[in-house]
């Protein structure tokens, strides 16, 4: 119990309150459920809430918004040559009405407190509203078809690079756990200070090596421009785009990574029943799936869950650098120009799906730690 | 006391510790003298400076010491002003109010490229009638070419290498370029001793002119130059202090109040501990990077306040959960129950008993933590946040992506701020490292 509570703090949440032995198993799992469904659902909406507050700088992008319309409908009349020869104090009249009817199109006049709850309500169902500036590719100013049209990119970039860094870093630990203090080993360790820089550090340097001094990659972007019409072209120029992204990813981290599981592995190899399992000469390989691999299977759940709801917004620097139209430099380019909905949006998906997640994890540790289940029953 | 100097010792048994040790010593001298050799306010004003301050610097051209190469034979720039050298100038009175001016300025020209433009700056003292000059060149083997002549405003910028009809006199060569060209090959320049005449017509008796004659090199200084002509080399130095003054701060900052926090919410139970975990759950929801983005676009790009959003974000952190699950345990130990009964209040028991107990975790954290805020600075930087008045070594990179500097070939520009942001990373990273294995034996045996 004390690695499985371990390695769900470390990953960040409050630690499974389950430990308290009690009878009626299933009514306790169900008491649990609820209880732990609300205080997630709590967390998402006050996370949410504080986002919107300041995405909205507590109001003052509605001033912004109010000004850009009296701008606008006052130069519109300015301009229409029918109203201007209406007498003046008619004509302001006939602007105060188009502002008016404009501000109650957008609810402006509203007090922001109340459409800030408004806000709320409609993030928390997902009901993602329209952009106030940027559009997809097709046109459309429907956050949810913005995201989705950025979600593929940002999905096929970091999920190769993610899923790669994973599975080289899990199977270079074990490697290494299993021959430690040799030459790669030490290697290794004396590398992983390097993952102190991120992606997009080590992207520049693979532009400056790849693209600009030996020409063979693309200074970024996700395909060759204008797009290759042969399906088959396409795929290979989205592929040679994607080379260097990925690298950058993976090398970013992937030593830190390497040696994080192998100092795992050791730690959990040098514990005493794996000392009984060599003693009853038990070959390696099966002592590595059943005594070393099988504890630390919740962490390693753990840090791929993680991974996986990273996934959602990408990184934005990473893809500022190379050029990758995904999720992350939509999100940059929203808050830029204050393109509210869109920041809204992305928070409450990324706050839907870290909630889920957590939730989830609590049920998946019961299931690969046997020692989770058994406290679960109430029998300890 | 002992402990620290103990812990110091086993610390340098370390080889790669005492790598990343002298590093990031090295790194706090260079801040140090960046600071002292360049104060606060020169820094600004040096970074923000214009065409005022840099006027005189070729634009975005390597360091000097890519001379080293060999085979590089790179011109520098050559600076010469009458002002300075008055035995350039040579006066003669003609007739009355008429008086001449000449100015003979001597260019030694030994190198294998051309100059990146040729400009002669004058300023001219008159009360009513503008003085006029004639420029001729005279190349070393002894071609004289009329540059032109100008009437001169009190300062005035007379641009060789924008002469058009000096560049089809030349052959369609660029002035800088059809100037120093060796007539049997124009791919090549005339190595020898170069002159420029200037000679001035004065109409008044008080009249007078000065001329500064900057002939751009294609290398400048030990930094190069950006395109606004600004030395990379204020910007290089006076990003060390402020890397590591944000660095510093920001791990400080989080740290350690996430640690107090976590022993307070331990120690007294009940709501605080409620109160701060549910606090941290909401945290760990909020998009950090983006929130600071926000805070950059819409309130302030200012470093500091950054800094302050870097830590009230960061000290609700998942890092509070692991101090958490220590003090938890630190808590059950009987040598606290001890202090409570002789009586220690709650706030001797917390900074004196469970904070010391965690120290260990705590410093390997702490130096890890630098080179993450180091790179966060140079990522908003990077983004296009960074502080609008203080050079940074992210904004030196921004300014660089920005002008297509690897499209370009001008690698310098990125290459020295991303290796002073490597190494100052990597000597943190290292110390850290070494520490985390100093203070948690279970890793030094493996």
């Amino acid at each position: 119990m004390a690695d499985a509570s371990a390695s769900a703090t470390a990953a960040g949440k409050s630690p499974p309150r389950r430990r308290r032995g009690g009878s009626g198993s299933l009514a306790r799992v169900t008491r649990f459920t609820v209880v732990r469904l609300l205080a997630l659902f709590l967390t998402v909406v006050v996370g949410v809430y504080l986002t919107i507050l300041i995405a909205n700088m507590g109001g003052y992008v509605d001033d912004l918004r109010r000004s850009t319309i009296r701008e606008n409908v006052s130069l519109a009349v300015g301009m229409d040559p029918e109203l201007r020869r209406l007498p003046q104090d008619e004509r302001i009249k006939y602007m105060e009405d188009l502002i008016a009817i404009q501000e109650e199109r957008l609810g402006l006049n509203q007090p922001f407190l109340l459409r800030s709850f408004a806000y709320l309500g409609s993030a928390l169902t997902l009901d993602l509203g329209r952009s106030e500036f940027l559009t997809s590719d097709s046109g459309s100013r429907e956050v949810r078809l913005i995201i989705l049209e950025r979600l593929g990119p940002t999905l096929l970039l970091f999920a190769t690079g993610q899923l790669l860094l994973f599975f080289i870093a899990l199977l270079g630990g074990l490697v290494l756990s299993r021959r430690y203090g040799g030459w790669m080993d030490r290697l290794v360790i004396a590398l992983a200070p390097t993952s102190a820089a991120p992606s997009w550090f080590y992207g520049i340097f693979l532009i400056l090596i790849f693209s600009a001094l030996l020409g063979v990659m693309p200074f970024g972007g996700m395909v060759a421009s204008p797009p290759p019409p042969d399906p088959v072209d396409y795929a290979l120029s989205l592929l040679k785009h994607l080379v260097l992204p990925v690298t950058a990813i993976v090398i970013s981290a992937v030593f830190l990574s390497i040696y994080s599981y192998r100092t795992f592995f050791l730690i959990f190899a040098s514990e005493d029943y794996v000392e009984m399992a060599k003693a009853k000469g038990l070959t390696s390989q099966a002592i590595e799936r059943r005594y070393v691999l099988r504890p630390t299977l919740p962490n390693i759940v753990t840090q791929f869950a993680f991974l996986i709801i990273t996934l959602w917004s990408g990184a934005i620097i990473t893809e500022t650098v190379f050029n990758w139209p995904g999720l992350g430099r939509t999100l940059f380019g929203a808050i830029t120009v204050t393109d509210v909905p869109i920041i809204v949006a992305t928070t409450v998906i990324y706050a839907y799906l870290l909630a889920v997640t957590v939730f989830l994890l609590d049920f998946v540790y019961a299931i690969v730690d046997p020692r989770v289940k058994l406290d679960v029953g109430g029998a300890l | 006391m002992n402990a620290l100097r103990r812990m110091l010792g086993t610390l340098l048994q370390f080889p790669s510790a005492i790598a990343g040790l002298a590093i990031v010593l090295a790194m706090v001298f260079f801040a140090l003298f960046a600071v002292i050799a360049i104060p606060y306010d020169e820094a600004v004003r040096l970074w923000r400076g214009g065409e005022d301050v840099w006027g005189d610097n070729p634009r975005t051209v390597p360091p000097a010491w890519v001379n080293w190469w060999p085979g590089t034979n790179l011109p520098t720039t050559t600076r010469i002003d009458s002002a300075l050298e008055p035995e350039l100038k040579t006066r003669e009175t003609l007739d009355a109010d008429l008086e001449e001016v000449v100015i003979d300025f001597v260019v030694d020209y030994g190198f294998d490229g051309f100059p990146q433009e040729v400009t002669l700056f004058f300023t001219a003292t008159y009360t009513e009638s503008r003085p006029n000059v004639t420029m001729t060149w005279i190349t070393p083997d002894g071609r004289e070419i009329r540059l032109g002549n100008l009437t001169l405003r009190p300062s005035e910028a007379f641009r060789v290498s924008q002469e058009t009809r000096l560049e089809r006199r030349l052959n369609g060569l660029p002035p800088e370029i059809g100037l120093f060209a060796d007539p049997d090959d124009p791919s090549r320049p005339l190595k020898g001793t170069y002159g420029l005449r200037v000679e001035g017509l004065l109409f008044e008796e008080e009249a007078d002119l000065e001329a500064r004659l900057v002939v751009y090199g294609q290398v400048h200084g030990w930094a190069g130059t950006d395109h606004r002509r600004r030395d990379l080399g204020v910007a290089l130095m006076w990003g060390a202090p402020i890397a590591l003054a944000f660095g510093l701060l920001a791990a400080v900052g989080t740290i350690i109040t996430t640690m107090f926090i976590a022993a307070m919410g331990v120690w007294f139970g009940g709501w605080i501990d409620a109160t701060i975990q549910r606090i941290t759950e909401v945290n760990i929801i909020l998009p950090f990077l983006p929130i600071l983005i926000m805070v950059g676009t819409f309130y302030s790009r200012s470093i500091w306040v950054l800094l302050v959003v870097v830590v009230l974000l960061g000290i609700f952190s998942a890092g509070i959960k692991t101090y958490r699950a220590i003090f938890l345990q630190i808590k059950q130990a009987p040598y606290i129950e001890a202090a409570r009964a002789y009586g220690a209040g709650n706030m001797r028991i917390i900074t004196r008993y469970m904070i010391p107990r965690i120290i260990p975790v705590l410093v390997p954290a702490f130096v890890s933590a630098v080179p993450t805020y180091v790179f966060l600075e140079a990522s908003l930087a990077v983004l296009g946040l960074g502080d609008p008045v203080l050079p940074t070594w992210g904004k030196v990179i921004n300014d660089a992506q920005a002008n297509g500097a690897l499209f370009r070939g001008h690698y310098f520009w990125v290459l020295q701020p991303a290796a002073l942001l490597l190494v100052t990373g990597f000597g943190f990273a290292l110390v850290g490292f070494a520490l985390d294995r100093v203070f948690n034996p279970r890793l030094r045996d493996v």
